[in-house]
């Protein structure tokens, strides 16, 4: 064996903290940025593309025609059914994940214009324990399609979500079949579903009703798998294509209708919801 | 907490509140054959305490039995005939969920049910009940016959899960588990769903979006494996015990959340004590579930199926 002497002890700098990179440092490309200057891009990282995640109240400033977007159901919070204690309670980790991002839970909803065409407009929020879905999301997409298909007018939806929320149990998982059967509601009153998936949309989100949009979307190099690469690796235990999980490859093997860039997605938008109205 | 342990007049009440509540589950009733109600009167006590996590993580490992009775076991003792049907009609047939058209006490019945295998070889052939996108394809042109020849629809769920593979991620594993709970969410014929064993996350509820969707005795129905909740939030898959504890999987606990409508009984020590036995109960439950939703209009009843898994969830507002 090769006897090496290790000098990285001597080479380490200070203890990276728990947090990982500032979330202004772009993962790509290491470029870092201020905040005005990513605003100024849609959170696009200007030197690689990178689409840095986006909170949703943003996302709704992106898409929604200026003043126009009016919240719904915004008292819908998360209850802890089961009394769900891991290494902390539920009820701690809700309140943590409240304080930190100003919300009551993982979802905003409510009536927009985009492109001075009326619809419902649906965002998930990841800063939220992981955009995952619980009995609170889902309740609000469920409302969120419901009015959409009493106003006739489509559903829009953005996506960002680990998937459902184990903390709430078997409860998280029957939200699959509760807005599956909601996006059904909507379809029988013959409105339309754009879903737009942003990174990342796994698990439960992916197996309900994010994949029922009439037109489904991504953001460039989003991760839009049922199961994501690290576990799919422990099982398989081979190497995993380069853009597995990937929009990339997702849209290779027929599962979207296309990927936006940010900066093209209300106009986007825009024009299908156009085309929908006939 | 065990039905005999000495907790006081408080706790007894409690539990005789619970058993007034499941003995009001009609499908026990519809199980019971005179001559056995006292055993079941038993099954009642030991389900209607709440279980602790001993008990839970007891319900886990048997669930997960190896000698556990499989879908194909219960599907040649509680069908007159059955033909299976295969293939997804455009790549492949996933072995590990079967389906097909049996014959269910003088009438025709689609199944859909997920099958792991018995030893090593058949283990790989079936995958270990995990389904890529061919088998809930399959499932779904099966229900689509049902619907058009107006057949009740029988699904027995025992999965881990879906599988989590490369080809699975390609061929839309996520969508196609949306559109069978779609499927059969829409369908005009009455459906029941069972999980005999594993209810693993969004692979068990791809066919578990029934009008009546009931439990055997110890089977488990999660939103992940234990193993995989302890990984992630306790960081270590080897506190499973205590994730199945907060998880709380078991059929009394699915029960008491509102998530299930009955709980079959199992043969004392568990089904794979007695295959038969077990296959009797099994099919009595069945047809007990199928007698409470097949008269009703089929609109009606797809509109209160709606309804159902429309107020699943607890939430404040």
């Amino acid at each position: 064996m090769e006897s090496r002497i290790d000098v990285s002890i001597e080479h380490r700098g200070p203890e990276p903290d728990d947090d990982g990179p500032h979330p202004n440092t772009c993962p790509r490309c290491n470029s870092h940025y201020r905040d005005d200057e990513l605003d100024q891009t849609l959170w696009v990282c200007p030197h690689c593309a990178h689409h840095f995640p986006v909170r949703a109240r943003e996302r709704i400033g992106q898409l929604a025609d200026r003043g126009t977007f009016e919240e719904r159901d915004s008292e819908v919070r998360s209850a802890d059914p089961l009394a769900f204690f891991d290494l902390r309670a539920y009820t701690e980790r809700l309140a943590e994940a409240e304080l930190a991002t100003g919300m009551s839970d993982a979802f905003i909803a409510g009536g927009a214009m985009i492109e001075r065409r009326p619809c419902e407009l649906a965002v998930m929020d990841f800063a939220f324990m992981g955009g995952s879905m619980g009995s609170a999301v889902g309740e609000k997409f469920a409302r969120a399609s419901d009015r959409a298909a009493e106003r006739r007018v489509p559903l829009v939806c953005v996506t960002a979500s680990g998937g459902a929320r184990m903390q709430e149990g078997i409860l998280s998982l029957m939200q699959l079949p509760k807005t599956v059967c909601a996006v059904d509601d909507l379809r029988t009153a013959r409105s339309a579903f754009i879903c737009v998936m942003t990174h990342p949309t796994t698990a439960g989100v992916l197996a309900s009703f994010a994949s029922l949009g009439d037109v489904i979307v991504a953001e460039p190099g989003a991760l839009l798998a049922f199961t994501g690469p690290r576990v799919v690796q422990q099982t398989i235990r081979e190497k995993l294509p380069e853009d597995f999980g990937l929009a990339e490859s997702n849209s290779r093997f027929g599962h979207l209708d296309a990927i936006v860039p940010r900066s093209e997605l209300r106009p986007y938008v825009g024009r299908v919801l156009a085309l929908l109205s006939g | 907490m065990g039905a005999d342990s000495p907790s006081g007049a408080e706790e007894q009440l409690k539990l005789r509140d619970r058993l007034a509540k499941l003995r009001n589950v009609p499908l026990l009733r519809g199980v019971g054959i005179s001559g056995e109600l006292d055993r079941l009167q038993r099954q009642i006590e030991r389900i209607a305490a709440e279980p602790d996590a001993d008990e839970v993580w007891r319900a886990v490992e048997l669930a997960r039995h190896q000698d556990r009775p499989y879908t194909l076991d219960y599907v040649e003792r509680i069908f007159d005939d059955f033909v299976e049907l295969h293939g997804d009609r455009s790549i492949a047939d996933d072995e590990a969920l079967v389906a097909g058209l049996g014959s269910f006490r003088g009438r025709t019945v689609a199944v859909v049910g997920q099958q792991k295998g018995r030893d090593l070889r058949e283990r790989h052939q079936r995958n270990f009940g995990m389904s890529n996108p061919e088998g809930y394809r399959k499932a779904m042109r099966v229900m689509e016959l049902a619907d058009r020849m107006r057949f009740p629809v029988f699904a027995l769920i025992d999965t881990p899960g879906a599988y989590p593979g490369v080809s699975a991620e390609q061929h839309g594993q996520g969508g196609w588990i949306a559109r069978c709970q779609l499927q059969m969410a829409r369908l005009d014929v009455p459906s029941v769903a069972c999980v005999i064993g594993e209810g693993g996350s969004g692979g068990a509820v791809a066919i578990a979006v029934a009008d009546r969707v009931i439990m055997q005795e110890n089977a488990i129905y999660s939103v992940i494996s234990p193993e995989g909740c302890a990984a992630i939030l306790w960081r270590d898959a080897g506190e499973a015990k205590k994730a199945a504890a907060a998880l709380k999987p078991d059929a009394a606990h699915c029960l008491e959340l509102g998530i299930i409508d009955g709980i079959v009984p199992e043969p004392p020590g568990g089904a794979h004590e007695d295959y038969d036995e077990a296959a009797r109960l099994l099919g009595g439950g069945m047809a007990a579930a199928l007698a409470e939703v097949e008269s009703d209009d089929p609109e009606e009843r797809r509109r209160a199926r709606y309804a159902k898994f429309r107020h699943m969830g607890v939430f404040l507002e």
